[in-house]
């Protein structure tokens, strides 16, 4: 009987795995696809799905397979998904992570790597490229401090707030984010009073929520995935009213999309990101319909992670039709042309990289508005042009403000 | 001052819901010694289906209800079909309910999405509540919630102390060979047992959706807070889990308001002096 089960259970699986041919091109996939970010993992996924569709499903006669593995926001799992993939499926090239500390740990693992390449999926910590970078880690997209350009000026100089409590994320992405807001915020004169670093994944908010300086005349909110759902609601709940300021991925598709009661609190509410759901161009309305119509149970628009997880999937197919699907030379050839890859992305610009493989990217200043089914989107209140990784300051002296911490910047 | 007030109310009702996730899993454990990990699983199981059951009819009540039966449902299906298999090895049961843990979270990131759910609360429930004494507002939901939590543990009490089929399950706790000798239908006492355990973690996860969100992930988060509470607490006594939820509930709200950088490591401080002091927890009883 012990034995019957085995055979049926061996049988079952080996059903199961679709044999891939030699020929086959293998691209790892790194998400987080359990705990508070799942949602965003869940999109970053299709995104990677969409840019393989879009070539066709292969590359140079090759068929392209997909290896999606999970890791849950913190380093180990990064590194611990990335060593699977390289050691037992024997990928060459690797689109993720999702989260920002795991970008700094994969971005040290590739080192020992050196045949891999990694490409980053939306992880946005600043030093993943910006001190210390590794050759074969590129970055087609922004890092979480410029993502929020134009945003500290915006609330300063258009919406008159003078002082700003912060609450956010305990790691390092929300604290890119917040030098992003701060390093504009501070120089226009205002004063951010305090912040509140909370761990991922808390869920009760509730006395944060009342520890919050009553004077103060907006929140910065840095939160992801049902970390901000949480807070938002608790703080809808305790019946206070001051208007929020969004980080990049707590003012995202993935949190407004979500049935909750904040709803009317975040009318308005500003935000900085390089995605923004409903954008009036051409490139963007193409993209929305794409994912639509592939996604019929997706998010309301294509969320920050599936456009990321997209141009890292993008960048990747494009290069590997370049060099014929050759890998063979360690993937030397391949990420030469990664180097001077330029191409047209999603929201209308031309994605580039500077010399530490970081993306030069446009970003939105965004408010979120309600469409006429009802449901929450955002809409671009600004675009800045060109934002490279120090803000547009000189490097030296954006190198000479050190790296960012839970007390750097600080302006009380 | 009033920080410090507020704090504390924060902490008693988080404390309550720590309860009512806890109390069932202790519930089992005391039992048959099952360290039930898939009990996360279970409550955010019946926090989905209280969602969608209240979202589809509108009744939060009705919600509660559901999400609680469901639940106990899918306790009873794990223990008939799973860990009934292995009753007496510990340790089997305990791999065997990770597992279950992982494929119900698989699944119902399948059937649910990753979204952030809220239970929508009925009017009575929503916004705030003024506390004059304090001078401010305070959400409802939160004040019924410890309502609730009392309600069921007087209630859960009062079925363990005074009933006959409580009487049955201390008597196992005790003796489980003996009971058996005499003829008492055991297996069917487990299996009605994991169901009052689903039950009641199928109303916490309805309750936490209320209160707080439920998404994947919710059910480690829970898991792990019931896991606290109990080893604090004691295993497999009511009293343990208030206990134990009610020091981890505050200590927790403590450590965010004025500690934030260090809330996470308090609650496991607590634990470890626990058990560096009294391994059985504080109201439990030493293993003969």
């Amino acid at each position: 009987m012990k034995n019957l089960k085995i055979a049926v259970s061996a049988l079952a699986l080996s059903a199961a795995a679709v044999p891939a041919s030699a020929d086959d091109i293998k691209i790892g996939v790194i998400s987080i696809l359990e705990g508070a970010f799942a949602a965003l993992g869940q999109d970053g996924i299709r995104g990677v799905e969409m840019a393989i569709a879009d070539a066709g499903g292969s590359v140079a006669g090759k068929d392209v397979e997909l290896i999606v593995v999970s890791s849950d926001a913190s380093p180990d799992s990064a590194v611990a998904a990335a060593r699977r993939l390289i050691e037992q499926d024997g990928v060459q090239v690797i689109v993720g992570p999702l989260s920002g500390s795991e970008g700094l740990a994969l971005r040290d693992l590739s080192r020992s790597y050196p045949e891999v390449t990694i490409i980053n999926g939306s992880s946005g910590a600043q030093d993943t490229t910006l001190r210390d970078p590794s050759e074969n880690f590129y970055r087609f997209g922004g890092d979480g401090a410029q993502w929020m350009a134009g945003v500290g000026t915006y609330a300063h100089d258009t919406l008159g707030y003078e002082k700003v409590a912060i609450v956010a994320e305990d790691y390092s992405f929300p604290y890119t984010q917040v030098l992003g807001f701060m390093s504009e915020f501070c120089a226009a004169g205002g004063t951010v009073p305090e912040k509140f670093w909370t761990p991922i994944g808390n869920a009760d908010y509730s006395s944060v929520v009342y520890s919050i300086p009553q004077d103060v005349d907006a929140i910065f909110v840095a939160l992801g995935g049902s970390d901000a759902v949480s807070f938002l609601t608790q703080y809808q709940q305790a019946g206070f009213n001051t208007p929020i300021i969004g980080g990049s991925i707590t003012i995202d598709q993935t949190v407004l999309s979500s049935d909750a009661s904040f709803r009317d609190m975040l009318l308005g509410a500003p935000a900085g990101t390089p995605t923004v759901s409903d954008f009036d161009s051409p490139e963007w309305t193409a993209f929305s319909a794409a994912y639509a119509e592939a996604y019929p149970d997706g998010l309301g628009a294509p969320s920050i992670f599936a456009h990321h997880y997209y141009m890292g999937g993008h960048a990747a197919m494009l290069a590997l039709e370049e060099v014929g699907g050759d890998l063979s030379d360690g993937g030397a050839a391949f990420r030469a042309v990664l180097d001077d890859l330029e191409f047209v992305q999603p929201t209308g610009g031309i994605m580039r990289l500077d010399e530490n493989r970081n993306g030069i990217v446009d970003n939105f200043v965004i408010e979120v508005f309600e469409r006429e089914d009802g449901s929450l989107g955002t809409r671009a209140i600004e675009v800045v042009k060109d934002v490279n990784q120090t803000l547009g300051q000189d490097l030296e002296t954006f190198l000479a403000a050190g790296p960012v911490s839970r007390d750097n910047p600080s302006c009380p | 001052m009033t920080l410090f007030f507020v704090v504390t109310l924060n902490g008693l009702t988080l404390a309550a819901l720590y309860f009512l996730a806890a109390s069932g899993f202790s519930l089992i454990f005391g039992l048959m010694r099952t360290v039930n990990m898939a009990h996360g699983a279970l409550l955010l199981l019946g926090g989905y289906i209280g969602w969608s059951v209240a979202d589809a009819t509108g009744l939060w009540a009705l919600g509660v209800f559901a999400g609680g039966l469901g639940a106990a449902f899918a306790g009873a299906l794990v223990q008939i079909g799973v860990l009934g298999w292995m009753q007496g090895d510990e340790l089997r049961q305990t791999l065997a309910s990770i597992a279950i843990s992982i494929i119900l979270a698989d699944l119902m990131l399948w059937i649910w999405g990753g979204t952030t759910y809220q239970v929508r609360t009925p009017d009575w429930l929503s916004g705030g509540m003024r506390i004059e004494i304090l001078g401010i507002g305070y959400a409802k939901v939160r004040l019924y919630l410890m309502a609730f939590a009392l309600v069921v543990g007087v209630a859960l009490w009062l079925f363990i102390q005074k009933t006959r089929i409580g009487a049955v399950i201390r008597a196992g706790v005790d003796d489980q060979d003996m009971l058996r000798a005499l003829g008492y239908p055991i297996n069917r006492i487990f299996v009605l047992v994991f169901a009052m355990g689903g039950m009641l973690a199928g109303m916490a996860g309805v309750i936490a959706g209320s209160a707080l969100s439920i998404a994947p992930g919710t059910d480690l988060q829970f898991l792990l807070s019931s896991l606290v509470v109990v080893i604090v607490g004691g295993m497999g006594s009511v009293g343990g889990a208030a206990l134990g939820a009610l020091l981890i509930g505050l200590a927790e709200q403590y450590g965010l308001a004025y500690a934030p950088t260090y809330a996470a490591v308090v609650t496991f401080v607590i634990m470890v002096v626990v058990l560096a002091v009294r391994p059985q927890g504080l109201l439990g009883q030493a293993e003969a």
